[in-house]
């Protein structure tokens, strides 16, 4: 039984790997995740005969785990909105963290009860210890560093420190922690486990705290890498090779994500993650000349459908107001008057670099319409019509052209090459980092004024009165 | 129980890093929210631990930590799976095509 109860896990880790290559495309994405899901199952159901899993209460303690929480987070992934998806990624991850760091507290008991004041290291062996130390901080700095990510994400929280100096808390704690990690190392006592818990969780939510909103997702999938990190230490102080090599390849791919998504944002990691303090930038006054020219949403529909060739540039402005839906409906009705229409995606549109392609997908937009950054920015000169939906910062010309600005040196879309630009929006003010918008000022751009998805349904209206 | 010395552990470490790397990648930027979601659903695998640590619990403290370890990963692993299959279920292409 044993070496089945192996088997199943060496079948788990290969179907883990198999699924996650298929997310590459978005042809065997799907599939891929079904693997993933078989291997999830076989290496469970393998569990339930693990040689040390004994004891008839323990068994009947871990079916009614398994039914409430899988239960609760199936319910929860139901009815999850598609707008809402990157604070739900966030609380399942953080759930990942805390789960780790559990395990680490219970082997870290179960050391220091047989140790008794011998000290924890001598009993679980040095190696042991030092890993379930290590997966315990992470998982725990994981936990509630993620909980605080998804409060920002959902703008239930909004502050950006909590004590003054906020920095040097977070060096205290970190050097605390370390600290009581020694002392539990050392001891067999329970006590300093709680304290060496206790400081960890509090060094995750000190952590990100100062972080922006907009920063959150490429902090969540850092804490998703290092959760993959704390289930692989988890791996080896259980002596479970599932979870070493299950975890080590979402920990290695989680860091080159997040990578490449403070790529996207040209910042680096470490700015993210340290310069979060009062980043507020101040608002660059320009000095450009010229007013809005504004148009209604009836001569927006014209241009459109008189065009021969149309890019969308949607924004998150489009996917607050739902107006996505409304937006294929014109799109399909722009095909009939034999428009060429594409949408075009900034890395960062939306709450999370590929939210918006999701957001889309939701409205039944298929993928091969819809062109990141690179593929289309060559393709806005000649095109006759750009429509811009509630996206300000990523099509701000003054990124190419005017160094004083803050958002100076940010890859954006080219939307100002096109013969003609037109941008939906509520209202007059400056976007969301609050840089005024040169783009709004130009010979070549109107703007329509209002919400997305009253404008779009005009426009729909138009498009079919013609 | 197959013992899993430390050297071989470092192995399978070091190979399982380059796995995760080289499967990610190429990956498009429209599928990295599924992704992260995916790889999100893959670290849930730490149910298998927690249920081998609650039953090896003996305590009662040991038994309430371990339930909540198991409770944890098991909402990681079955909402990570579903919110994932639900992004993913929605991506279709523009070719009428039967996948």
């Amino acid at each position: 039984m044993d070496l089945a109860v192996q088997l199943s896990y060496f079948a788990a880790a290969v179907l883990f790997i198999i699924g996650l290559k298929a997310m590459s495309s978005p042809v065997t994405a799907r599939r891929g995740v079904m693997w993933a899901g078989v291997g999830m199952v076989i290496a469970t159901v393998a569990t339930l005969f693990h040689p040390s899993v004994e004891g008839v209460s323990n068994i009947v303690l871990i079916f009614i785990a398994i039914v409430i929480g899988g239960g609760f987070a199936w319910y929860t992934a139901i009815k999850v909105k598609m707008t809402e998806m990157p604070q739900m990624v966030a609380v399942y991850n953080g759930l990942g963290g805390g789960s780790a760091g559990a395990i680490a507290a219970v082997s870290l008991l179960q050391g220091a009860r047989a140790a008794d004041d011998t000290g924890v290291a001598t009993q679980m062996g040095s190696d042991v210890a030092v890993l379930a130390l290590l997966g315990g901080v992470i998982g725990s700095v994981a936990f509630s560093g993620s909980m605080i990510a998804w409060a920002k994400l959902d703008e239930r929280f909004k502050k950006s420190t909590l004590v003054e100096n906020h920095q040097w808390w977070n060096v205290g704690l970190a050097v605390l922690t370390l600290l009581l990690a020694v002392w539990v190392y050392h001891t067999g006592s329970g006590f300093p486990i709680l304290l060496f818990f206790i400081a960890a969780l509090a060094l995750g939510i000190f952590i990100t705290v100062p972080i922006g909103g907009a920063d959150m997702p490429v902090v969540i999938s850092l804490f998703n890498a290092l959760t993959g990190l704390a289930v692989g230490f988890k791996g080896y102080v259980l002596g479970n090779l599932a979870l070493i090599i299950a975890g080590t390849v979402v920990g290695a791919a989680g860091m080159l994500l997040t990578f490449l998504m403070a790529k996207a944002m040209n910042r680096s990691l470490a700015n993210i993650l340290f310069s979060g303090f009062g980043a507020a930038p101040a608002a660059a006054q320009s000095d450009e000349e010229g007013e809005m020219r504004e148009v209604g949403p009836e001569d927006g529909a014209y241009m459109m459908a008189y065009a021969d060739r149309v890019i969308i540039v949607p924004g998150y402005g489009l996917a607050v107001a739902q107006a996505q839906h409304k937006l294929w409906e014109m799109v399909e009705l722009l095909h009939k008057h034999d428009v060429d229409v594409k949408f075009a995606i900034h890395p960062v549109a939306g709450r999370m670099p590929g939210h918006m392609n999701v957001l889309l997908a939701e409205a039944g937009v298929p993928y091969d319409m819809i062109f990141d950054m690179d593929e289309i920015n060559e393709e806005f000169e000649g095109t006759d019509v750009v429509l811009i939906i509630g996206a300000n910062d990523v099509v701000n010309p003054a990124a190419r052209e005017d160094e004083a600005s803050p958002i100076y040196g940010m890859p954006i879309l080219n939307v100002d090459y096109a013969e003609n630009v037109l941008v939906v929006k509520r209202g007059r003010g400056a976007g969301f980092s609050g840089v005024e918008n040169k783009l709004f000022l130009r010979d070549n751009t109107r703007m329509v004024f209002g919400d997305a998805q009253k404008v779009v349904g005009e426009m729909v209206q138009t498009v079919k009165g013609m | 129980m197959i013992e899993v010395g430390g050297i071989v552990a470092l192995y399978v470490f070091m190979l399982a890093a380059v796995a995760g790397y080289e499967v990610i990648a190429r990956v498009p930027v429209i599928l990295h929210t599924p992704l992260m979601s995916g790889s999100n659903f893959i670290h849930g695998i730490v149910v298998v631990g927690a249920m081998v640590a609650l039953g090896v619990a003996e305590t009662p403290l040991e038994q309430l930590i371990g339930f909540v370890a198991v409770l944890l990963g098991a909402a990681n692993a079955v909402g990570g799976y579903v919110v994932t299959e639900r992004m993913l279920e929605m991506f279709k292409s523009s070719k009428k095509e039967d996948g």
